[in-house]
């Protein structure tokens, strides 16, 4: 499944751990939330980056005192129909100011990279190739956005106030 | 009438084009029938029994004749010349397909017209009081909140995957032509002791298998802070609404097994960690939409013009002026309601013909203004009392001047099986008999306000437990059988209809609402005793009787 990052795809550097298999001492590695939560002091100290695979259906405020050292929180779409994660991003992002990579992983399909972008995830595993591939395309779909989020964004009520501003400067 | 700007008019434009592109991949094999499924819903697309069907929304039930025109030319050009006006303020054309759909959305953005979210599990088209802007004595013109909520709930990128579909409704009139309570959302506006603007905000109504009415979650939230609280509503329905049965999946599940002081008190702790954030709306971004709101150059005139007192000698026109013909805001003008429920004819139902004539109409009387309204029936909001005799043969010509508004035959139906894949029976061919029982104006008119709802299956589109008479289609043993319930409403005092007792066949559901209708008019205590007032006052008891004591 390629990973798309940045805009580009490219090589998952991270492990990403099954609930039985063995936690790797060093390298990149993603763990799932309950392995992460029984010891996750010690899981911070893994030499290599150390990351939490965290399901939709668990308050995302476990993770706070964690979040300056996570690098990275893949969050899960069992299906692109079930919208969780959605709110747990812009948990994470806008409220608990999280500021690594918030990735997103599951049924990924290129018609919800816009709005998972605005809602703060900055990282993309896509089921599809094509998909992956018309990332860079696809993100420049839309231009006008109505709802403020944490992506910074301009909503279209303020670019009307600017827009109205800037006519009763002139 | 809200005027797209350029803005607007991209974020249609772009969703076409995405919607093209999705379109090609799924006709390529790119896209599987379950990944497209959702996309297309979110455009209007459903697959129906016989073709794809295509829902179209008409924000707040306010069209402008261009914007009509088009519809009609969509019907024309794409369908088979006819389109259906839904209880949401949608219409929709039956026979289209789907290569053609981007040309019909494309067609309909040129006049800032657009399918998004007609359907899916997100925010659907925000309704209101079709009156909106000239009904006497509401608080303010709805629509200017209806059009903040339809941007804040476009395309958003946390709630477009709800657990299900979520529907809200706004009203600012003390009769409530919205259904506010039975939506996911009612808002209610009214003004606070300050005089400032705010809505009682309702939550957890709906129909389908399990009716709930809203219930009070908040008495006031000021305007400033709507979209906020509904923001805080949804988040806590996006990650604790049940996903697990679609049937449970409504908000209204949610606050009924929660009750409504716990979830309350969720979407209180949820909210106050958001008010203050960027959704609040200052003064100045309210004005801005409300001054994209146009409204029409009314004339100083008469409530009695001379046209109108020489035309009411003709019994026809007095009956359809008394029927149809509704109080304004303003002196001079007046509501007119175009029945689109002439007898024997599918409920709802319009023409490409008839809406290139309505639009014509309105340009020509009600300043190029239409509305839509829940109850499936079209309206001109402003004009001129001097006018309507003309007005009124014109619409008789082109047979949308029946005097029926809000009278038994002014029936609310769902498509049913006729067209609807979930359908278990028929429900127009129920809705055609009973027009043509009760064809006599002078009966109906005797009988006075009843509105008959026709479901053809237990998701309730045909709002039938609202119905002052309910009927539901069930399927017993590959046949077609019907529940039927009286005394529910859909209004201020919204309730739940009573069943009267066992299903009635196809056959006989006419005789029976025939029965219901004569046990009323020999029990009701006055002749303006409507039929919900009686049913209240004696219970369903007497009708029970009436109708299964020789069955």
């Amino acid at each position: 499944m390629p990973l798309v990052k940045q805009g580009k795809i490219v090589a998952d550097g991270y492990i990403q751990v099954a609930d039985d298999a063995e936690i790797p001492v060093e390298g990149a590695a993603l763990i799932p939330a309950a392995r992460f939560l029984a010891d996750p002091e010690a899981l911070l100290k893994r030499s290599g980056p150390t990351g939490v695979i965290w399901p939709n259906n668990r308050d995302p405020e476990e993770l706070v005192p964690y979040l300056d050292k996570l690098a990275v929180v893949a969050l899960v779409f069992p299906s692109f129909r079930d919208g969780r994660a959605y709110s747990q991003a812009r948990l994470l992002r806008e409220r608990y100011k999280y500021k690594g990579e918030l990735r997103a992983t599951g049924q990924v399909l290129r018609d919800q990279f816009v709005i998972m972008l605005r809602a703060g995830f900055d990282s993309f595993e896509v089921k599809k190739d094509a998909d992956a591939e018309a990332f860079a395309a696809t993100v420049k779909r839309y231009t006008v956005f109505y709802q403020p989020t944490g992506d910074g964004r301009i909503t279209a009520l303020h670019q009307r106030m600017q827009l109205r501003h800037a006519e009763n400067a002139r | 009438m809200y005027a797209y700007d350029e803005i607007d008019r991209t974020l249609i434009n772009e969703r076409v084009s995405e919607f093209r592109d999705q379109v090609k991949r799924r006709l390529a094999g790119e896209l599987t029938e379950d990944e497209f499924k959702m996309l297309r819903l979110m455009n209007g697309v459903y697959l129906q029994l016989h073709a794809y069907m295509f829902r179209v929304a008409i924000p707040y039930g306010t069209l402008s004749s261009p914007q009509l025109r088009k519809m009609a030319h969509v019907a024309r050009r794409y369908d088979r010349g006819y389109g259906h006006f839904t209880t949401r303020q949608n219409i929709q054309f039956n026979w289209i397909k789907l290569a053609d759909l981007p040309d019909a959305l494309e067609d309909l953005a040129s006049v800032g017209i657009h399918a998004m979210q007609t359907s899916g599990n997100c925010t659907r088209n925000v309704t209101t009081d079709q009156w909106a802007g000239v009904a006497p004595g509401e608080v303010e013109d709805p629509r200017i909140w209806a059009e903040l909520l339809r941007q804040y709930s476009t395309m958003h990128p946390e709630f477009s995957f709800l657990p299900r579909k979520f529907k809200i409704a706004i009203t600012a009139s003390a009769y409530d032509r919205a259904a506010i309570k039975v939506h996911d959302i009612g808002l209610r506006i009214h003004k606070n002791e300050a005089g400032e603007t705010g809505f009682e905000v309702l939550v957890g109504g709906g129909l389908g298998r399990t009716p709930f009415i809203g219930r009070v979650i908040k008495p006031f939230v000021h305007g400033r802070d709507i979209l906020s609280y509904v923001e805080s509503i949804l988040r806590v329905y996006n990650q604790y609404g049940r996903r697990d049965n679609i049937y449970k999946a409504r908000i209204k599940i949610l606050v009924h097994e929660l009750g409504i002081e716990k979830f309350a008190a969720e979407v209180e702790d949820e909210w106050l960690a958001t008010r203050d954030s960027a959704l609040t709306l200052d003064s100045e971004v309210v004005e801005d939409i409300r001054s994209r709101f146009s409204y029409p150059h009314y004339q100083k005139l008469s409530d009695t013009p001379d046209e109108l007192t020489a035309a009411s000698a003709d019994p026809h026109f007095a009956r359809w002026l008394k029927n149809s013909v509704a109080p304004h805001q303003r002196t001079g003008y007046a509501i007119v309601t175009l029945s689109l429920k002439p007898v024997g004819g599918p409920p709802g139902d319009a023409t490409a013909d008839q809406m290139d004539a309505v639009a014509d109409l309105a340009d020509k009387y009600s300043f190029g203004e239409i509305r839509v309204g829940h109850e499936q029936n079209l309206a001109l909001p402003s004009v001129a009392r001097r006018d309507l005799p003309a007005l009124w043969r014109q619409l008789d010509k082109l047979g949308l001047a029946t005097p029926n508004v809000n009278l038994v035959t002014d029936i609310i139906a769902c498509p049913g099986l006729d067209y609807c894949s979930l359908a278990n029976t028929r429900s127009i061919p129920i809705a055609q008999e009973l027009t043509r029982r009760f064809a006599n104006n002078d009966l109906a008119e005797l009988i006075g306000r009843l509105h008959i709802n026709i479901s053809g299956c237990i998701n309730a589109c045909g709002h039938h437990h609202v119905g002052h008479i309910g009927i539901l289609g069930v399927e017993k043993n590959g046949e077609e059988f019907f529940q039927i319930t009286i005394g529910g409403r859909a209004d201020e005092h919204a309730v739940v209809g009573t069943l009267i007792g066992p299903a009635v066949p196809f056959a006989e559901v006419a005789d029976v609402i025939e029965d219901i209708v004569e046990a009323y008019l020999a029990l009701r205590a006055r002749p303006d005793e409507l039929f919900v007032q009686t049913v209240e006052r004696l219970g369903v008891e007497p009708f029970k009787e009436r109708v299964y004591a020789t069955r």
